[in-house]
């Protein structure tokens, strides 16, 4: 377990996590209501986050 | 009529695709059933996508954002999860597939376990699983071409004739005509859902925000998980079930052997979740439909896009939005169709009978096309659930093949081939039996507390599936020792 494994669980806690706390509508953000504005945060952050990872991994160095 | 005129110009578009992605290539099994190994990202990423945008989304994550509210959600979430796990996952997949000459997910465990039988196996649950997936493909080309027709070609007819051209449609194409409608499907779905999704807030509500808080005045709680029932601990179980069950699916898992190199998973693991977001106008769509155009019950939830299409556009639009629609069925339910027909012939006919060639499985993957079209007809007349019910069946029954798979990518053999059989049966006949008896766990067992009686019961089924391995596979290992090479390790 390297420090980029864990980065990829972040995500994915917020997203499980976010069905018990960000489960209200208030405060909305963007127009949305705050679950639906956490799911979406969510999922940008997965993108984002394995982006990094995609940067990071030495698997991916190598000439194509 | 303009509308079905315009669906009808659609499919025709798709059809000269289909043909001209067939030119210069000799369509043998290889070339059909995975592109003769040699799609680059883009291709790979429109397949996967492919699978991913279906009519599920389309019509039934509008369908769930106006039936159910806030549970639809989930939808949006499931699919990071997996691209997380695809990043390691695929590649390791890829490469072992690779180096065996892998056509189909059979394959995959008949190699790794060095079982025929239990390639067997995971072929009938994988056409099993596949069967509620094609039944909801037809009943959203079923939907759309009636509603286009504004009502003058029968819901059945509609359906009867989705069925046909798709069953033609693959016969003449195999997966590079996939390949190719995907690109156009894409492209026009995109389009489409971020029109609807930001038109129609903004028409008839004045904005997003303004639409949400009359939602909320209208239906208190909607917009939110409830407490009992699609409660959070449902939410999360059902994210966890898909994600698991995300690549299982027998297609999904071809499509992967597609690709040219194992950094095609990686880079498009980084760029799907961002497509993803794509649900969010779908979900828009069908929350505007909510206060628009109310009284929608059941299953007919799933008309609820097309309804709002109707009574807000024009019928060259409604054309434009139903021949998306079209394709969103067309795409996957041919990849569904030549996955379930090659696994057939190949899989499991070819086991039984081993001196088959490969031109004689070929031939045989196709005629079986029309045989699998016809089964999947006969349960979309003869069922009642919505869409999204019915790919959730899909789920719990391929979820139950994902065990057996990760442990096989471990350096040194951790389960056994009877461990993975006994585990994947147990799942499958928990999920069967709640399936088809109904039951829930709440009537099964009042005493849990709520949270876990609101589980979905497909996880239920995935623990049973997880015990059974463990135990099976040390006592079958006692009797024997470990034997063949080991196999390949994952690369962390």
């Amino acid at each position: 377990m390297r420090l980029r494994h864990l980065l990829a669980a972040l995500p994915v806690l917020g997203m499980l996590g976010g069905a018990f706390f960000a489960d209200r509508t208030e405060p909305y953000v963007l127009g949305l209501p705050f679950i639906l504005f956490w799911m979406v945060a969510c999922v940008v952050l997965t993108s984002v986050v394995l982006a990094v990872i995609y940067k990071l991994d030495p698997a991916n160095r190598s000439g194509e | 009529m303009t509308a079905l005129l315009v669906v009808a110009a659609t499919v025709l578009v798709a059809v000269a695709l289909a043909l001209r992605a067939r030119r210069g290539h000799d369509m043998n099994l290889e070339q059909w059933s995975v592109g003769g190994r040699g799609f680059g990202s883009i291709f790979v990423f429109l397949l996967m996508a492919g699978e991913i945008y279906t009519t599920f989304t389309f019509l039934g994550g509008s369908g769930w954002a106006y039936g159910k509210g806030g549970p639809a959600f989930y939808i949006l979430c499931y699919g990071s999860l997996a691209f997380v796990m695809s990043y390691w996952l695929l590649p390791t997949v890829w490469r072992y597939a690779k180096r065996r000459n892998l056509l189909s997910q059979a394959d995959f465990y008949t190699a790794k376990f060095d079982s025929p039988g239990l390639g067997v196996l995971v072929s009938l649950v994988g056409v099993v699983a596949l069967v509620p997936y094609l039944v909801l493909q037809l009943k959203g080309l079923g939907s759309i071409v009636s509603e286009t027709s504004g009502g003058s070609i029968p819901y059945a007819w509609s359906i009867i004739a989705g069925t046909v051209v798709l069953a033609g449609y693959v016969t003449i194409s195999g997966v590079r005509g996939s390949a190719w409608t995907a690109a156009l499907k894409d492209v026009l779905i995109l389009v489409v859902v971020v029109i609807l999704g930001i038109y129609l807030p903004l028409h008839y509500f004045g904005g997003f925000g303004a639409m949400f808080h009359a939602i909320d005045a209208a239906k208190p709680g909607f917009l939110t998980l409830p407490d009992k029932g699609m409660s959070p601990s449902w939410f999360v179980s059902t994210v966890l079930l898909s994600a698991f069950g995300f690549y299982m699916w027998p297609h999904s898992f071809g499509a992967v052997y597609t690709a040219r190199d194992e950094r095609v998973f990686r880079r498009n693991a980084v760029v799907l979740p961002l497509y993803q977001l794509i649900l969010l106008f779908v979900f828009f769509a069908g929350f505007a439909a909510v206060l628009v155009v109310p009284g929608l019950q059941g299953s007919n939830g799933d008309l609820s896009l097309l309804r709002i299409t109707t009574k807000t556009f024009d019928p060259w639009f409604v054309g434009v939005v139903g021949g998306a629609g079209v394709l969103t069925a067309l795409v996957p339910g041919s990849l569904i169709l030549m996955t379930s027909a090659t696994m057939l012939a190949k899989n499991i006919y070819r086991v039984a009978r081993p001196d088959t060639t490969d031109r004689q499985v070929g031939t045989l993957a196709k005629i079986l096309v029309p045989v699998v079209a016809l089964i999947a007809l006969y349960f979309t007349f003869n069922g009642g659930d919505t869409i999204v019910s019915l790919l959730l069946m899909g789920y719990s029954l391929v979820t139950q093949l994902f065990p057996s798979m990760v442990l096989s990518l471990c350096k040194r053999r951790v389960v056994t081939t009877a461990g993975a059989a006994a585990g994947i049966v147990v799942g499958v006949v928990i999920v069967a039996a709640f399936t088809i008896s109904g039951a829930t766990l709440t009537g099964l067992a009042p005493w849990l507390p709520q949270p876990l009686k609101d589980l979905n019961t497909g996880v239920v089924a995935l623990v049973a599936n997880v015990v059974v391995l463990a135990l099976v596979t040390m006592i079958t290992r006692r009797h024997r020792a470990v034997r063949g090479a080991p196999t390949e390790a994952v690369t962390v």
